[in-house]
């Protein structure tokens, strides 16, 4: 009798708590799509905000997005994929090794807080950059490069002694054997560090708040003028409209578009993953 | 060629200690003027007045993280347990990507969800003047936290030798005695590894939780407007002015958060060494 209460009881808990975590998951796609999809148009999309005509729009929000995605990636996928190469091809050191392993991981896990914190210290006072995309982009390059660094090394480490050896035995170099063929067979890694980053500087929305800016007005990313562009990302836009404004239709079509890019980001990440492998 | 990967490498070192010294030193002068007893434990933080106690902001993390890992922890281990062990083949496909997906979601979505659908439902649910509370920080802390709780242990799980749960089952064991009683404790260095990375999550968190706190430094309390180590920097940064006192305590509250996550992942790296070991 015990023992059947026991398996009742048991395989209640496992099901229920598998279902809580589904409904969960859907309940937050099935209410974001349905108040957010509504308010997304063409001109929603492609124009930024208007005063005078009483419209919204996020275009603005959308480069400032792909700005800072593209300036992070710069500056921390050379360091991430150098330090990678170091710890898998180079490293004999062992304290050296647990050393930049122990930091990845440090890194890894202060919050963005924090991160916002050191940005508005380092980068936007001490550096004199002021609140820019810049100082953000800076900032979140650090904050990614731990994703990078791991996913790197990852693929690094499947790639097969042999083909090390066979290129080191043909009389190549090590550094032309890394770049010929050892980092060729880890591309995939590198692609899906890559794609993760993206995702993590896409949804990160405490660093920017307080390093990029929140101005919604266009920014003008003509040379000159590059780095003192200074204005709000998706996630930041999503927080102004949400707790200053009060627009909440506004916010949930920026949540909609957030919630598209996750399961693009997961999903490519996960196809790329696999079908680089393959190959 | 090599030199230059080596600096690489040193740069994540360089980063750690930049942050290191940089929050230490621009996290002392604020302590000193206000008193390092004052600062840690005094009960009141308003800026207008030049009080800066942050007693409240530890307490409400503390709590907040208690809350949503007493909500989070089970829910999670339940659903890695059948993910890991019992789950129907077509469930765990479908089920695993809504993990990953859950994971993925930015925060402020998680906060502007709170905001809308959790506090407006606490507020008519428990008849209270507003519905910012700790009660909410703490149920959108637990969904957050749930897809990091879920990954860490499922991997712990499958990772658990199947002869010991043959064993188990050519004794007698029902499926379910053997995931309780073999499974999960042969697992439990891994799963303890997941509760601390749930803890380091709540700890660190801020978006969120400044949506649906509703940011008033009180002392916590379930129903009341709280603000946590997080947020208490957050809602004044903005605000504050460079250099003034109020901008350099908001460093200490930094610092403070720094030594807290420092000390959650030095006991994340003791239980991974354990379960290395083991």
């Amino acid at each position: 009798m015990r023992r059947k209460l026991y398996a009742i009881a048991g395989w209640t808990l496992l099901y229920g708590c598998a279902a809580v975590t589904a409904c969960l998951l859907l309940f937050l796609i099935g209410y974001i799509l349905l108040r957010g999809t509504g308010g997304i148009s063409w001109r929603f999309l492609s124009t930024a905000e208007s005063v005078i005509h009483g419209t919204v729009g996020i275009l603005p929000a959308i480069k400032n997005t792909l700005f800072v995605i593209i300036v992070s990636l710069t500056a921390a996928l050379p360091l991430g994929v150098g330090a990678a190469i170091y710890l898998t091809e180079y490293a004999r050191n062992k304290r050296f090794v647990t050393a930049i392993e122990f930091a990845s991981e440090t890194l890894a896990g202060i919050p963005s807080i924090i991160y916002a914190l050191v940005g508005v210290i380092v980068f936007c006072t001490a550096l004199k950059l002021q609140k820019t995309l810049l100082a953000g982009s800076l900032t979140l390059a650090v904050m990614i490069l731990p994703t990078i660094m791991r996913s790197t090394q990852e693929s690094l480490k499947t790639v097969p002694m042999s083909y090390r050896e066979g290129a080191l035995g043909l009389g190549s170099g090590k550094w032309h054997m890394i770049r010929t063929v050892v980092l060729p067979s880890s591309i995939d890694g590198i692609v899906t560090g890559c794609i993760l980053a993206a995702g993590r500087v896409t949804g990160e929305s405490a660093v920017l708040m307080y390093t990029a800016g929140m101005s919604m007005a266009m920014q003008s990313f003509s040379p000159d003028r590059l780095a003192k562009a200074s204005g709000a990302t998706l996630t930041v836009a999503l927080y102004h409209y949400a707790k200053e404004n009060a627009d909440f239709s506004t916010a949930f079509s920026i949540a909609s578009i957030l919630l598209i890019l996750t399961v693009a980001v997961n999903f490519s990440a996960g196809f790329l993953g696999k079908k680089l492998g393959r190959s | 060629m090599q030199l230059l990967f080596t600096l690489c490498g040193l740069a994540a070192v360089g980063f750690v200690l930049l942050i290191t010294v940089y929050l230490i030193l621009s996290g002392i002068p604020a302590i000193r003027k206000i008193g390092l007893a004052d600062f840690l434990f005094g009960k009141t933080w308003a800026a207008g007045r030049d009080q800066y106690g942050i007693l409240p902001l530890i307490l409400t993390s503390v709590y907040g993280t208690a809350g949503a890992i007493v909500i989070g922890v089970p829910v999670g281990f339940f659903t890695a347990v059948f993910l890991a062990k019992a789950a129907p083949k077509k469930a765990a496909a479908i089920l695993r990507p809504a993990v990953s997906l859950l994971a993925g979601i930015p925060s402020v979505v998680y906060g502007l969800v709170g905001m809308c659908v959790l506090v407006p439902m606490l507020r008519s649910l428990l008849d209270l003047p507003a519905g910012d509370s700790l009660l909410a920080a703490i149920l959108v802390l637990a969904v957050m936290i749930l897809p990091s709780i879920i990954s860490l242990s499922e991997t712990a799980l499958e990772a658990v030798p199947k002869e010991y749960e043959e064993a188990s089952l050519a004794l007698g064991a029902t499926e379910l005695e053997t995931y309780f009683r073999v499974s999960a404790p042969a697992a439990r260095s891994g799963i303890a590894a997941a509760v601390v990375l749930g803890i380091g999550r709540a700890v660190g968190e801020a978006m969120a939780i400044m949506m649906v706190a509703g940011n008033v430094a009180n002392m916590p309390a379930l129903t009341r407007s709280v603000r946590f180590l997080t947020t208490g920097i957050s809602i004044e940064l903005n605000y504050s002015q460079d250099g003034s006192l109020q901008r350099q305590a908001l460093f200490s509250i930094g610092l403070v958060l720094f030594l807290f996550i420092m000390l959650i992942n030095a006991l994340l790296n003791l239980v991974l060494k354990r379960e290395k070991e083991d």
